[in-house]
């Protein structure tokens, strides 16, 4: 397989990764997050900082990027979490612009807006297929256990999860960590694959290209998102001519989606054994 | 004593825009109870249609002016036609319609800049710049330009809505959408005219800015800052919004003068988590509880 092919294919894994998390956090747990790139741009920096400058381990690295990545979620979520309306949203798109704010002016530590260059290539091909695999069983696991039924419990009618018995705060609290630990990781991958990381690779761009493949894919269906982040991922790649336009068509697609099929291309279909077979033996009969 | 005075006045005049965009948006949330992301790109086509009007056809500022605001709110109520209309009747959860204001904001943010180009634009100079002076105190001209512009279509919109039948319908329709149907409001045409407004304040907010400042696509960012003066004066508050943008406006000049202005923004988001903290109805709201 040719080098370039193989680029294309770590790229995949990692907006799977971050995708995974928005999936788990707006698609089965009604979270809307609006800065993924934030999460991305902490663990990013965590893990190239740890390895660049202390020479930590790259695994240890990784996971020092996801943990950093996880106590931010607690800071935003503890205070906006509890409250209805949209302060989360709006606490999650201003979540963003302050990394960003950050990283570009604590230079010493973040290279500031010109970035940090020369970062040791560690993110291979296996690599990036072993955190990948096990994210989606992380997350494929979590979803059809009884915690992810209580994430969907709260999304679907907060009040009714609560009356019986779920603690709503805790559930969202928890779904919006595991994506910080996802997003946490697929930044630092990003950064040790692409080999340089500055703050307008993380800006707003990053979280809607993010943000619309789980919408594309279907909120509520890992399917959907796996399917997306690899379709979405590749065709920019593939089709690098009309570059300038993809985030209008994108601007469309969100739009389209939500007026004429709200559950998106998979709706809450998943890629099961049972499901295939009730597919097929559908069509046959 | 003479830099606190200046800060406070431009932290006032800066303040009075946030106002003007974050009543449009406040005006949204409290109908429709979302948050409304694509006020941006309205406010920044608005600022556009502002700064075409004066330079491409040489318009005079008292026409370029009411242009940028009645092209500003007939996009608004083509953007709720276009995008939030058919969510809004199938009775979707909030989300979706949430997601399609993104959806909207990502076309029109994007679109612009294919079409008009990413770079910065001037707007030419419409007023004298020169300050007045009182005493050793210089007061920019353009500052108290703005906050009066601002403030009288502030107390216009107030008038429209506490004062006229119109604004009557609007705010039984942001009580209760369904009952305010039955009693023979029709929805739809309040919604239309919500919009309408929201999307010429925020034109017009977009050009006192552009004049300010400058334009470009991406100055829809600058909503953030209406939804952090809502969220701090109460979300869905109108003089909560207003009074939320002021001490937005003033805390972020102060933070700019003494501290750092590259720091600026972290003071607002700062401003805004002690709020939710300390009272999360924000200032002049009250925090209603779910009903099932």
């Amino acid at each position: 397989m040719s080098q370039y092919y193989i680029g294309i294919l770590v790229l995949i894994c990692i907006n799977l990764i971050a995708v995974l998390g928005l999936s788990l956090m707006t698609g089965f747990t009604g979270l809307f997050n609006f800065g993924q790139a934030g999460f991305l741009a902490v663990g990013a920096y965590t893990a190239t900082i740890l390895t660049t400058k202390y020479a930590v381990p790259f695994p240890l690295a990784l996971l020092a990027g996801m943990l950093v990545s996880v106590l931010t979620s607690f800071l935003i979520g503890y205070p906006t979490l509890r409250l209805k309306g949209d302060y989360f949203a709006i606490a999650t798109l201003g979540f963003s612009e302050v990394v960003r704010l950050l990283v570009e002016n604590l230079e010493k530590l973040t290279g500031g807006s010109r970035g940090i260059p020369r970062i040791p290539l560690y993110t291979t091909l296996p690599v990036a297929l072993v955190a990948t695999v096990l994210a989606l069983w992380l997350v494929a696991n979590y979803v059809r256990s009884r915690h992810g039924r209580n994430c969907v419990a709260v999304r679907e009618d907060e009040l009714a999860a609560e009356s019986i018995g779920i603690n709503s705060f805790r559930y969202k609290q928890i779904s919006f960590a595991i994506n910080a630990a996802l997003a946490g990781l697929s930044g630092g991958l990003l950064a040790h694959y692409i080999g340089f990381i500055q703050p307008s690779m993380f800006g707003i761009i990053k979280s809607t290209e993010l943000i619309v493949m789980v919408i594309f894919g279907g909120m509520h269906s890992l399917t959907g998102a796996v399917f997306a982040a690899v379709v979405l991922t590749s065709m920019p790649e593939l089709l690098r001519a009309a570059q300038a336009w993809r985030l209008v068509a994108y601007g469309v697609l969100v739009v389209v989606i939500m007026v004429v099929r709200p559950e998106g291309l998979m709706g809450s279909w998943e890629f099961t054994p049972a499901n295939l077979k009730a597919l097929f033996n559908k069509q046959g009969g | 004593m003479s830099t606190v005075l200046q800060q406070i006045i431009n932290g006032v005049s800066i303040g009075s825009v946030y106002a003007l965009i974050a009543v449009g948006y406040s005006l949204v949330y409290s109908i429709l109870k979302f948050s409304n992301f694509a006020h941006g790109g309205v406010l920044m086509l608005g600022s556009y249609f502002g700064f075409f009007a004066l330079t491409l056809f040489g318009m005079p500022f008292w026409a370029a002016l009411p242009l940028a605001i009645i092209g500003a709110g007939l996009l608004g109520v083509l953007n709720e036609r276009l995008a939030y209309r058919p969510i809004r009747i199938r009775n979707s959860p909030l989300l979706y319609l949430m997601i399609s204001s993104l959806g909207a904001s990502i076309f029109l943010e994007n679109f612009t800049i294919v079409t008009i180009g990413p770079n910065f634009r001037t707007y030419p100079e419409v007023f004298a710049i020169s300050p007045f002076m009182i005493g050793d105190l210089s007061i920019g001209r353009l500052d108290i330009i703005i906050f009066v512009i601002a403030a009288i279509s502030v107390a216009l919109l107030t008038w429209i809505i506490y004062g006229t039948r119109m604004g009557n319908a609007i705010r039984a329709t942001s009580y209760n959408m369904r009952v305010a149907s039955l009693m023979g409001i029709n929805p739809d045409m309040v919604v239309a005219f919500v919009f309408f407004l929201a999307g010429a304040s925020a034109g017009l907010g977009g050009v006192l800015f552009g004049i300010k400042y400058t334009v470009w696509p991406q100055m829809g960012i600058l909503t953030l800052k209406a939804f952090i003066a809502a969220v701090v004066g109460g979300l869905g508050s109108l003089p909560g919004a207003v009074l939320g943008a002021m001490v937005l406006g003033v805390t972020e000049t102060f933070a700019a003068a003494f501290v750092s202005s590259a720091f600026r923004d972290l003071f607002s988001y700062a401003l805004m988590i002690i709020i939710i903290i300390v009272r999360p109805g924000g200032l002049l709201g009250t925090i209603t509880g779910e009903k099932a």
